[in-house]
């Protein structure tokens, strides 16, 4: 979806929703809802994902702003990635001292 | 009756027997809850069971998904502190009524809601009006009743303005949303608070019961939440560019049962479930 196209429609904007599920977590992505503006976006954010406990904190962002990856480019930014094992840290010796690791 | 300063129900069970035996106890099982606090606890949750039946008549039918979720999640907190409120009116009364039965075995006479919470949704518009002055008056009342001296109350109160506060501000959001927003939605809004803007005189009426429990501090003088209540509204309707309304007069009578004939179909609706099939469940 090319997010700064013009529409026809009368449509209320994009807003996309992140909830922090409790404090020390990062936000996470959980969906989308249309609002006129960003505090109405937050208030249906608050209505639509957040009914039953699941965040202590939203974010909404604008669809239109988020800049994405294009998927016809999926071969040369993520492929190149697969033939690089030695860049996942498993082949260290830990010493059993070492804890949370 | 009982006299009021014992509000507990084997008080008021008590009393009842005592007047049994002495052969004038002739209320009739299916009228009103005598008792003064009884009587303040079936207004508090009329009010709240009708407003939400009203609320979930838009479910399916918002101008939005969303809204209609925002609208549905209201209803559903209005419902939740009725039932709350009509437990508890049961059980002071004694007779054995949860909120259930006060809910769906009470004809139209006996509830105690005010008429602004009874009256049809209309549009978007009006309902978010009506909305907003009832949930701005709720406010500033559960805030009083937080701190009744009946704790059972001041518990059902602390808990519901939490909610309560959310919809007046999700409602004053609307209400500046349309008031500043088209020429439709300008007109809509203003004949939305125009319609409902009689009922408001009626959310500050205090009489002989209301006043006796102010006195002892288990219920709120609904009076002195009257500036309060006119400040909030004049900010939000100034940042929505709106003139305040004005009525001449304005109208009264829920608290007696004289209802309009709106809440005869409403009932109508809500009752017809449990009355056809006393004992269905989900």
């Amino acid at each position: 979806m090319s997010g700064d196209a013009p529409r026809a429609s009368r449509d209320w904007p994009l807003w996309e929703v992140f909830v922090r599920a409790r404090g020390g977590l990062s936000h996470k992505h959980v969906g989308s809802v249309h609002a006129p503006d960003g505090e109405l976006a937050m208030r249906h954010a608050r209505d639509t994902y957040t009914r039953r406990m699941e965040g202590v904190s939203l974010w909404v962002v604008r669809s239109a702003d988020i800049v994405a990856s294009d998927p016809a480019q999926a071969g040369e930014l993520f492929e190149p990635a697969a033939s690089k094992v030695y860049r996942h840290p498993t082949f260290y010796d830990i010493p059993d001292v070492v804890k949370h690791i | 009756m009982p006299s009021l300063p014992t509000i507990q129900p084997e008080d008021v069970a008590a009393a009842e027997h005592a007047a049994h035996d002495e052969g004038h106890f002739d209320a009739p099982a299916e009228t009103q809850i005598d008792d003064a606090l009884g009587e303040y606890l079936l207004r508090l949750g009329d009010d709240n069971l009708i407003l939400g039946q009203r609320l979930t008549e838009w479910c399916g039918h918002a101008p939005a998904l969303e809204v209609d979720l925002s609208l549905a999640n209201m209803a559903l907190d209005l419902i939740g502190q009725a039932t709350l409120l009509l437990d508890l009116a049961g059980e002071v009364e004694g007779r054995g009524r949860d909120a259930d039965a006060l809910a769906f075995h009470r004809d139209v006479l006996a509830f105690r809601n005010c008429l602004m919470v009874e009256q049809p949704n209309g549009d978007f518009a009006q309902t978010m009006a009506r909305h907003f002055l009832f949930a701005t008056f709720q406010v500033a009342l559960l805030e009083g009743l937080a701190a009744s001296t009946n704790p059972r109350l001041a518990e059902i109160a602390a808990k519901g303005v939490k909610e309560i506060r959310y919809h007046a501000e999700l409602s004053a959001d609307w209400i500046v949303r349309l008031g500043d927003g088209t020429v439709e939605s300008r007109e809509r809004m203003i004949e939305g608070l125009d319609w409902h803007w009689r009922f408001v005189d009626e959310l500050f009426q205090m009489d002989a019961v209301e006043q006796d429990l102010a006195a002892r501090g288990v219920a709120v003088d609904r009076a002195a939440l009257r500036a309060r209540f006119d400040a909030a509204v004049a900010a939000t309707l100034m940042e929505a560019t709106l003139p305040a309304p004005t009525y001449p007069r304005g109208v009264l009578g829920g608290r007696k049962g004289h209802h309009s004939e709106h809440l005869g179909h409403l009932l109508a609706i809500m009752q017809y479930l449990p009355r056809s099939y006393p004992d269905a469940r989900w």
